[in-house]
C-alpha cells in the first residue's frame, strides 16, 4: 500500500514518517515511535485506554488516522513529567490510590489532562461524566475521582502545568 | 489487628503503604504482552467461524497466501500432523487448537495467518475462504439434554448425549427429611447468566523458539505462569518441548479476574507457529476476539428450596443446577471439584442439613465455567442462598437484617462445620451487619421506604451477609491436574542487609510488589523500600499455582512469612554468636535483636545479614535465604454484609443505587489502603452484572451481546460512590491472620442489589428477578402490576 509522509510533534518532538494511510494513530505512536504508554483495550471506542492529547483536546487514538495527525501535536502519558517532576495528577493517581493494574491509566491521565485545563474546580459529578469514556475494570473509580480532585487542588493552589 | 506493629519507616502490616508498581505505570514505562517486540517478529491473525456449528468442508487459502507478507495459513489439518489440534482442559475434556472437521460455536478459531506485519496477517484472515455446511445448533442447555436434542461431541465416539457429569453433595435423605417437616418452605428459580471478565487489556502472547538453545520463551498474559509451563510440556512433549526449555513469562498484566487462567487456542498455535517458523511470533486478541471466544463465566440454572420455621429458623437448604458449559468443559476449577466450591451454599447460616446437585451440559457456545473475580462457583452459591434467605423472610413477615441474625452461625460455633462438610475457620457474622446497619443507619431507611410507599416511590433496601470460601487449597483436597493447590515464595537478604524475594503467584493489578514486600517487613524489620518482588518469570520463581480465587495471601503470603521466620530462626543464631550470648537471652523487636535486659546490647538485621556472608558461626552455612512451599491446612472464610439502597424509576424502570455501604471481614490486613482499593473494584464487577452485564445467544448461536457496544461495563457515572468499612478477626490457621479480599466484594454485592430490587417491588407481587436487572425487565413487572408513571 503507498504511504504518506507525515510530521507530527509529539511530546514536543517533531517526528516524521511514511506512514500506509490506514495506519491508526495509535499504532502510529506504539508502534512506530515505540511510545507503548498508549494502550489498546476495545475496537470501539468505548474503553479509551488510547486516549492521547492532539492539540489540546482528548482524543481516542484508536479511531483516527495516524495521517490526519500530520502538521498536528501530540501529547501522550510519556510527555506528561517534566524536567524529573510528576504531573499533579500522577502524584493524584499515586497518592489516591487511583490505578491498580495501570492499563486504563495512561488513557485516564491525557483525558484529566485536557479536561483540568478547561475545568479547574470540577464536582465530583463532573469528573465522573468526563471519564465516562474511560472505563477501568480494577478500581471502582472511587479513587480516581479523588486523583482528578487532587490534582485540581494542586493545580489551583500552585499554578503548576 | 489494627495497630501495625512496625514503624513507618519499616512499613510491615496494617500500613498503608504507597505502591512500589506504580511509578512505572504512571509513566506510560510498564511492560504489557503487546508492548514487547522482537527482532524478526511475526503476527499471527485468527479466522474465526460465523456459524455456532457446521462443518468444514474446505479452507482455500490461495488468496491469503498471494498477500505480499503473508507466510503461512495454519489450519486444523496442519496441527493434526503433529496431534497438536486438539489440547486437554484443566478438566481433563478436550478441546480444539483448531478443527479438522467441524466448529462447535461462533467465533471459534478456524484457521491462524503468519505474516511478516500486524495489518497484512489481518488481511491475510480475512481472505482466507472457509466452506461450511451448518449444523443444527442447541443454545439452551435444557433442551440440549432433551432426548431428541443432536449430540455436539460426535469425537467422543461412545457419547450419547450432551451431559458432561453429574455432581451432587450433602445428606439427601436428611434434607429431604427436614423439608417434609418444614413449616415454611420457598422455591425459587434464579439464573445467573453468563457474563466475561471483560479485563481492559485483552489476552495475547509472543512465542519464541530459539532454535539453536532448543528454547521456547513465551510471554503471555497468564495468571498462572507455573502451571502453564507444565501443561505445555505436557502437551507438547512429544514434538520435543521438555520442561527445562520452556520459560513462561508473565509480564505486567492489564487485569485477569480468572480470564487469563485457561490456555486458549490463540496460545497454542503462537507456540506451534514459532516451533515451526525459529521466529518470534506475536498473537494479540482484539476486543471483539477476546469477548466472543474467550472462556466465560456463571451460566448456572439454579433451583433453589429453603426450608424453616414460622419463627424464621432456617433447617434446610436443597439446590438442582444445569451448568453450561459451551462445548467443551474447561472450567478452571479444583480437579475434585467439578462445581467447584458451590458447596458453600449454605452461607452464613446455621442449617442443619443440605443438598446440592449440579448437572454439567454441552451447548454450542464457547467454554464456560471460569471464575469472574469468584473463588470458584462462590458467587453462584452467595447469590442463591442470600436471594432465598431475603425471600423467606418477606415470606414469613419478618425483617430480612433479623431474620440474618436470627439464622447467623455464632462467633462461639467457630471453627464451625457446615451442613456440606466445609469447617469455617471465624467469623462473627452479626457484628459485621450491626455495622453495616449504623452506617446506613437502617432504622431511618425503613422509616423513609414505609413513607414513601404510602406516597407511591418506589425505594429498596438490601442485604447480602456472605461468606466465602478462598485460598485453595489444602493439598489433600486441591489439585489442578495433579498439582496440588500450594504456593511459594523464595527469599534471598544480600550482604547489605536488602532483599529480593520471588513468589510463584502473578499480580494482575492487585499490588503483589508492595503487599508482599509488606509481609517481609512485618517478619524481618527490613524497610519495605529495601525489598524487590518479583513474580511470573519461571525461569527464575519457584512453582507455585498462580494468582486466582484470592488465593494469593492465603498461600504465597503465608509462604512468605514462612520463609522470612526460618530467616529469621537462623539471623538469631547468627546474632547469638555475635553477641555471645545464648539464643534463649535474646528478645525481637521489628529489626533487631537484642538481649533481655539490655537493649544496648543488639543487631540489626542489616548487621546480622552482613555477618551471614562475613562472620558467620563456624559450622554454619553461610548465607541468608529461605524457601517454602505452603500447603494451607484450610481454606479461608472472609465474609461481610453488604446494604444497598436502590430507588426506582416508575416510567423508565430504571434502578439507581443510590447508597451502598459494604462492610468486609477479611481477618488481619496487610495494606489497608489495597484492601479498600480491591473492595472499590469488586463491587463495581459486582455492579456491572447486577445491571449490565450479560452474553446471551439467539437460537442459532450468535452472540448478541460480543463488543463493548453492547456488552456493557459500568462507568464513573453509573458506579457509585462506595462506602466501605471493616470489622476483623483474624484467621486462626494463617500464619499472618489474613483470609484474602479481592473477591469478596463482587460475590457479596449483586444479592444486596437484587434483594435492594425485590424489596422495592415486592408489595407489587414481585418475588425474583434475574440479572441483570435491566430497565426493560423492571418496566415490564411495573406495567404488569398496574404501575405506570
Amino acid at each position: 500500500m503507498a504511504k504518506i509522509g507525515i510530521k507530527v510533534r509529539v511530546n514536543g518532538i517533531e517526528r516524521a514518517a511514511e506512514v500506509e494511510p490506514r495506519l491508526l494513530l495509535v499504532h502510529f505512536l506504539r508502534e512506530n515511535l515505540r511510545l507503548t504508554g498508549t494502550h489498546i483495550g476495545c475496537d470501539t471506542s468505548h474503553c479509551g485506554a488510547c486516549t492521547v492529547v492532539l492539540d489540546g483536546r482528548a482524543i481516542k487514538s484508536c479511531t483516527i488516522f495516524a495521517v490526519q495527525a500530520d502538521g498536528r501535536e501530540i501529547l501522550t502519558v510519556e510527555g506528561l513529567e517534566q524536567d524529573g517532576k510528576l504531573h499533579a495528577l500522577q502524584e493524584g493517581f499515586f497518592q489516591e490510590h487511583g490505578l491498580q493494574c495501570g492499563y486504563c491509566t495512561p488513557g485516564m491521565l491525557m483525558t484529566g489532562y485536557a479536561f483540568l485545563k478547561s475545568n479547574s474546580n470540577p464536582t465530583e459529578d463532573e469528573i465522573r461524566h468526563a471519564i465516562s469514556g474511560n472505563l477501568c475494570r480494577c478500581t471502582g473509580y472511587v479513587n480516581i475521582v479523588k486523583a482528578y480532585q487532587h490534582a485540581a487542588a494542586k493545580l489551583r493552589d500552585g499554578g503548576e502545568r | 489487628m489494627t495497630t501495625p506493629r512496625t514503624p513507618a519507616e519499616i512499613g510491615g502490616m496494617g500500613h498503608s503503604v504507597k505502591r512500589k508498581e506504580d511509578p512505572r505505570f504512571l509513566r506510560g514505562q510498564g511492560t504489557y504482552v503487546d508492548d514487547i517486540v522482537a527482532p524478526d517478529m511475526l503476527y499471527l491473525d485468527i479466522v474465526r467461524s460465523p456459524y455456532a456449528h457446521a462443518t468444514i468442508k474446505n479452507i482455500d487459502t490461495s488468496k491469503a497466501l498471494a498477500i505480499p507478507g503473508v507466510l503461512a495459513v495454519i489450519t486444523g489439518k496442519d496441527l493434526a500432523a503433529y496431534n497438536l489440534h486438539w489440547m486437554p482442559t484443566l478438566m481433563s475434556d478436550t478441546q480444539m487448537v483448531l478443527p479438522v472437521e467441524k466448529v462447535m460455536y461462533q467465533a471459534q478459531e478456524v484457521a491462524a495467518v503468519l505474516a511478516t506485519e500486524r495489518y497484512i496477517a489481518a488481511d491475510g484472515a480475512d481472505a482466507v475462504e472457509v466452506d461450511y455446511d451448518p449444523l443444527p445448533v442447541v443454545v439452551d442447555p435444557k433442551k440440549a439434554l432433551l432426548a431428541d436434542a443432536p449430540v455436539l461431541r460426535t469425537d467422543k465416539p461412545d457419547k450419547k448425549d450432551n451431559h458432561i457429569w453429574h455432581w451432587e453433595w450433602g445428606d439427601r435423605a436428611a434434607t429431604d427429611q427436614a423439608f417434609r417437616e418444614a413449616e415454611v418452605t420457598v422455591k425459587e428459580d434464579i439464573y445467573i447468566p453468563r457474563i466475561h471478565v471483560s479485563s481492559i487489556e485483552t489476552c495475547g502472547c509472543v512465542a519464541h523458539f530459539d532454535k539453536v538453545k532448543g528454547k521456547l520463551t513465551v510471554w503471555m498474559t497468564t495468571q498462572a505462569p507455573h502451571a502453564i509451563r507444565t501443561v505445555f510440556a505436557l502437551v507438547a512433549g512429544h514434538v520435543g518441548l521438555a520442561e527445562h526449555k520452556i520459560q513462561i513469562i508473565s509480564p505486567d498484566i492489564g487485569g485477569g479476574f480468572g480470564g487469563k487462567v485457561p490456555v486458549y487456542p490463540g496460545y497454542v498455535i503462537a507456540v506451534a507457529a514459532s516451533v515451526l517458523t525459529g521466529k518470534p511470533v506475536k498473537w494479540i486478541e482484539d476486543r471483539m476476539e477476546n469477548i466472543q471466544a474467550d472462556s466465560f463465566a456463571r451460566d448456572y440454572h439454579i433451583t433453589a428450596e429453603l426450608a424453616g420455621k414460622k419463627d424464621g429458623q432456617l433447617t434446610a437448604l436443597r439446590i438442582k443446577t444445569i451448568a453450561d458449559h459451551g462445548y467443551t468443559d474447561a472450567a478452571a476449577n479444583p480437579s475434585k471439584f467439578p462445581a467447584g466450591l458451590f458447596h458453600i451454599c449454605t452461607g452464613s447460616y446455621d442449617l442443619k442439613a443440605a443438598h446440592v446437585e449440579v448437572d454439567g451440559v454441552y451447548t454450542n457456545k464457547p467454554p464456560g465455567g471460569i471464575a469472574y473475580r469468584c473463588s470458584f462457583r462462590v458467587t453462584e452459591a452467595v447469590h442463591a442462598i442470600e436471594r432465598m434467605a431475603d425471600l423467606m423472610a418477606h415470606e414469613i413477615g419478618m425483617d430480612a437484617a433479623e431474620f440474618r441474625m436470627k439464622n447467623f452461625i455464632k462467633p462461639e460455633q467457630f471453627p464451625y462445620k457446615s451442613a456440606l462438610g466445609w469447617e469455617y475457620d471465624s467469623g462473627d457474622y452479626a457484628a459485621a451487619l450491626n455495622k453495616a446497619m449504623e452506617k446506613i443507619g437502617y432504622a431511618e431507611l425503613k422509616k423513609e421506604q414505609a413513607e414513601k410507599r404510602k406516597r407511591g416511590e418506589l425505594m429498596g433496601i438490601g442485604i447480602s451477609s456472605f461468606t466465602e470460601i478462598v485460598g485453595a487449597g489444602p493439598s489433600k483436597h486441591f489439585d489442578i491436574l495433579g498439582l496440588k493447590m500450594f504456593d511459594s515464595a523464595e527469599i534471598r537478604i544480600h550482604p547489605t542487609g536488602k532483599a529480593i524475594a520471588r513468589f510463584g503467584t502473578k499480580s494482575q493489578g492487585q499490588g503483589h510488589e508492595t503487599t508482599y514486600a509488606q509481609i517481609i517487613a512485618e517478619e524481618l524489620g527490613i524497610p519495605v523500600d529495601d525489598i524487590a518482588i518479583e513474580e511470573g518469570d519461571t525461569d527464575t520463581a519457584p512453582y507455585g499455582l498462580g494468582t486466582y480465587a484470592s488465593r494469593s495471601t492465603p498461600t504465597a503470603g503465608a509462604a512468605g512469612a514462612v520463609a522470612a521466620r526460618k530467616i529469621k530462626d537462623k539471623a538469631k543464631k547468627i546474632a547469638a554468636y555475635l553477641l555471645e550470648a545464648h539464643e534463649d537471652d535474646l528478645e525481637w523487636e521489628p529489626g533487631k535483636f537484642f538481649v533481655k535486659g539490655s537493649p544496648d546490647r543488639a543487631k540489626t538485621i542489616q548487621e546480622i545479614s552482613l555477618a551471614a556472608y562475613t562472620n558467620h558461626p563456624q559450622g554454619m552455612e553461610a548465607g541468608l535465604e529461605a524457601v517454602s512451599y505452603y500447603d494451607p491446612p484450610n481454606l479461608t472464610y472472609p465474609f461481610g454484609s453488604y446494604i444497598c439502597v436502590v430507588d426506582i424509576d416508575k416510567g423508565t424502570g430504571e434502578v439507581k443505587v443510590r447508597r451502598f455501604v459494604a462492610v468486609d471481614d477479611c481477618g488481619n490486613i496487610i495494606n489497608p489502603m489495597i484492601v479498600e482499593g480491591q473492595i472499590h473494584g469488586g463491587l463495581t464487577m459486582g455492579l456491572g452484572p447486577s445491571l449490565y452485564e450479560e452474553i446471551q445467544y439467539d437460537e442459532s448461536g450468535n452472540i448478541l451481546q460480543g463488543s463493548f457496544m453492547n456488552y456493557l461495563l459500568p462507568t464513573a457515572v453509573e458506579t457509585p460512590n462506595w462506602e466501605t468499612d471493616k470489622t476483623c478477626t483474624p484467621s486462626p490457621h494463617h500464619p499472618l491472620g489474613a483470609k484474602g479480599v479481592g473477591e469478596s466484594a463482587t460475590v457479596g454485592a449483586p444479592a444486596a442489589i437484587v434483594n435492594a430490587v425485590v424489596d422495592a417491588l415486592w408489595h407489587l407481587g414481585v418475588r425474583h428477578i434475574d440479572i441483570p436487572i435491566t430497565p426493560p425487565k423492571v418496566w415490564k413487572l411495573l406495567r404488569d402490576s398496574g404501575v405506570t408513571e
